[in-house]
């Protein structure tokens, strides 16, 4: 019946379709905003554990250990390898004298660990020339807008010369700031500060032991926090979660993709519903039963729901895709368990709605179809 | 519940009403309807129930056929009580035993003519292919065979109710109950879907009951019921010289 109606038809295709759109594209950019939270430790991959000052929260809220920590961890049971990792913020006085904020992440000096693992434009081992730095590749999209290479680019880096000398492929922060590493000697001569200035310890595990036990044993011997790849990165994500409003704000536009959605199907279905009260009437009449008829309108929603999710689901991911070479949507995916709440959302609108705008075609009694 | 054709009435009535009143509810007061009906149906006959807008004929009918509960009374259809079964028994009698035709057609709009006439049988549980083979037979009877295959919407009127004579014909029940069966069509249309019915619906086992107010066709009555203000003033072969 409801294909019949071609204007019915497509207006509940549009409304599952655009509240799953909705639901799904939001959810969508509010998960991968808040991974970016965890960006600074997925953009060090090599590191097991992460040590840190116990009042440290994440990658970019730490507060600064002695360099003695380093040893300290070094000399823990299972540990393989140890590395000093320094990050601060500083700021660049760029070609076109502008001022923009910088992350500068200070890396391993011997063994460059700390660093992202692919490069977009050159290789690590640049960073051994003198006041090199390596920036991101969202970054140059900020310092250098105008499409210019940035390799061989002199900054002003805290009132000191720095040079760009490759290009890395890295996960943007959670504010997109321009970051550029170099090495940890370097970072401490390009960042002033106070005596302390080890960030991080970054910490990979001897062979036989698990990250949970080294990150255990480290807290235990040294007093200093530790926590393994896993709970430091949920820890970024917590972070953004609990605060921002970023949560609030897209749970609004979820919750209003609902409510559309169930606003429009919801209509839409009982305008249907009530245009074909005599047939569903003469149906009856002639002997087609209750359940029957619940569920031929069950089949047609299921029918209209399939599309209209597909449909939603479809412009999601070209929207991903659309805007996937904009800086801010590098890297985006979607998560399997967001379709899969998309998919739940329409069944729940469709439920709602269906169930409501049934009941009139319910409670029609058979003779009012000779009416 | 069954009982046999001689205590239902006279041997061959399909259908033995006995006082059936009608009340409905209209805000504060109550308006009856019928008063007291008694009549019989009989199987190989055409009747005919007219009367004025609001004469109660399309309720007696409503009754007749299982769709509405009578205040008062009893009605049986080839000897069963009704009104005396369960919701779903009642819904299982109509299904098996009664043909409707409507005033709209009331055809589904988004399938096809073969499924739509097809819908009693696959309510029955019948196959789909099967039971749209079944109605094609009809079709074919209806001449209109070559349309099995288009929506309702691409028809004309008079084919449209002839498609719906089919559903009302396909799964072969004893009762054939029409609403108003030419009020949408015109004069020659209506003619010619009075003669199908008269040729196809009508059988010695198999009654047809047809309400109407649409003098052109009174010619075509084996009997004629007429109804005022819920009282039958008129049971004859022909409509009385006063109407």
């Amino acid at each position: 019946m409801l294909t019949g109606d071609a204007q019915k038809f497509y207006g509940l295709l549009f409304g599952i379709g655009f509240s799953t759109l909705l639901i799904t594209q939001q959810m969508t950019i509010f998960v991968n905003l808040v991974e970016r939270g965890a960006s600074g430790v997925y953009n060090a991959p090599e590191a097991e554990v992460w040590v840190m000052d116990p009042v440290s929260r994440t990658t970019d809220v730490s507060y600064a250990m002695p360099g003695t920590a380093l040893d300290r961890v070094r000399s823990v049971p299972g540990v393989e390898w140890a590395v000093p990792h320094l990050r601060a913020q500083a700021n660049v006085r760029t070609k076109d004298g502008d001022l923009e904020g910088v992350a500068v992440i200070g890396v391993d000096d011997a063994t460059l660990i700390g660093m992202p693992q692919r490069m977009a434009t050159g290789d690590k081992s640049v960073l051994y020339a003198p006041d090199s730095v390596v920036i991101d590749d969202v970054g140059t999209t900020r310092l250098f807008s105008n499409g210019a290479s940035a390799i061989g680019e002199r900054l002003e880096l805290n009132d000191q010369r720095a040079v760009i000398r490759g290009i890395a492929d890295s996960i943007p922060s959670f504010t997109s700031t321009v970051v550029l590493y170099t090495r940890y000697s370097s970072a401490l001569n390009f960042v002033p500060g106070t005596r302390n200035r080890l960030s991080f310890v970054l910490v990979g595990v001897s062979d036989g032991q698990t990250a949970q036990e080294v990150a255990a044993r480290i807290e235990a011997e040294t007093g200093l926090k530790a926590e393994t790849r896993e709970e430091f990165s949920q820890a970024g994500v917590d972070f953004i979660i609990e605060n921002t409003g970023i949560p609030t704000n897209f749970g609004i536009t979820v919750f209003l993709g609902f409510v559309v959605g169930i606003a429009i199907v919801g209509l839409t279905f009982s305008l249907f519903l009530r245009d074909n009260i005599k047939q569903f009437g003469a149906l009856k009449a002639i002997g087609v039963t209750n359940a029957k008829i619940v569920q031929m309108v069950g089949a047609q929603a299921g029918m209209v729901g399939t599309i209209g999710y597909a449909l939603g689901v479809i412009g999601t991911v070209a929207f991903i895709k659309g805007f996937s070479a904009n800086p801010f949507f590098k890297g985006f995916y979607i998560p399997w368990q967001i379709p899969l709440i998309s998919l739940l959302a329409v069944v729940i609108i469709l439920a709602i709605t269906g169930l409501i705008a049934i009941r009139s075609v319910l409670k029609t009694e058979p003779a009012s179809v000779f009416r | 519940m069954q009982t046999t054709a001689t205590e239902a009435g006279t041997p061959e009535a399909a259908i033995c009403a006995r006082n059936i009143t009608r009340d409905f509810e209209a805000g504060q007061t109550t308006i009856r309807v019928l008063h007291g009906i008694d009549t019989e149906i009989r199987s190989g006959e055409m009747t005919y129930v007219v009367g004025e807008s609001g004469s109660g004929k399309t309720t007696l009918i409503s009754i007749m056929c299982g769709i509405l509960w009578p205040t008062e009374g009893e009605v049986k259809v080839f000897g069963t009580d009704i009104y005396k079964l369960s919701d779903t028994e009642l819904v299982k009698f109509r299904l098996q035993n009664i043909g409707f035709i409507f005033q709209q057609y009331n055809l589904i709009p988004s399938i096809d003519v073969a499924a739509n006439a097809a819908v009693p049988l696959i309510a029955q549980g019948m196959p789909r292919e099967e039971a749209r083979e079944r109605a094609k037979v009809l079709l074919d009877k209806l001449n209109i065979g070559n349309q099995a295959d288009k929506l309702p919407r691409q028809l004309s009127g008079g084919q449209q109710q002839r498609v719906a004579i089919a559903r009302a014909l396909v799964h072969e029940p004893r009762l054939v109950v029409c609403d108003e069966p030419t009020a949408a069509l015109d004069a020659s249309s209506g003619r010619r879907v009075m003669d199908l019915l008269r040729e196809v619906a009508v059988a010695p086992d198999r009654a047809c009951i047809i309400v109407t107010h649409d003098n052109r066709i009174f010619d075509l009555a084996d009997r004629i019921i007429v109804l005022e203000d819920g009282r039958i003033t008129h049971d004859g072969k022909e409509m009385p010289d006063d109407h």
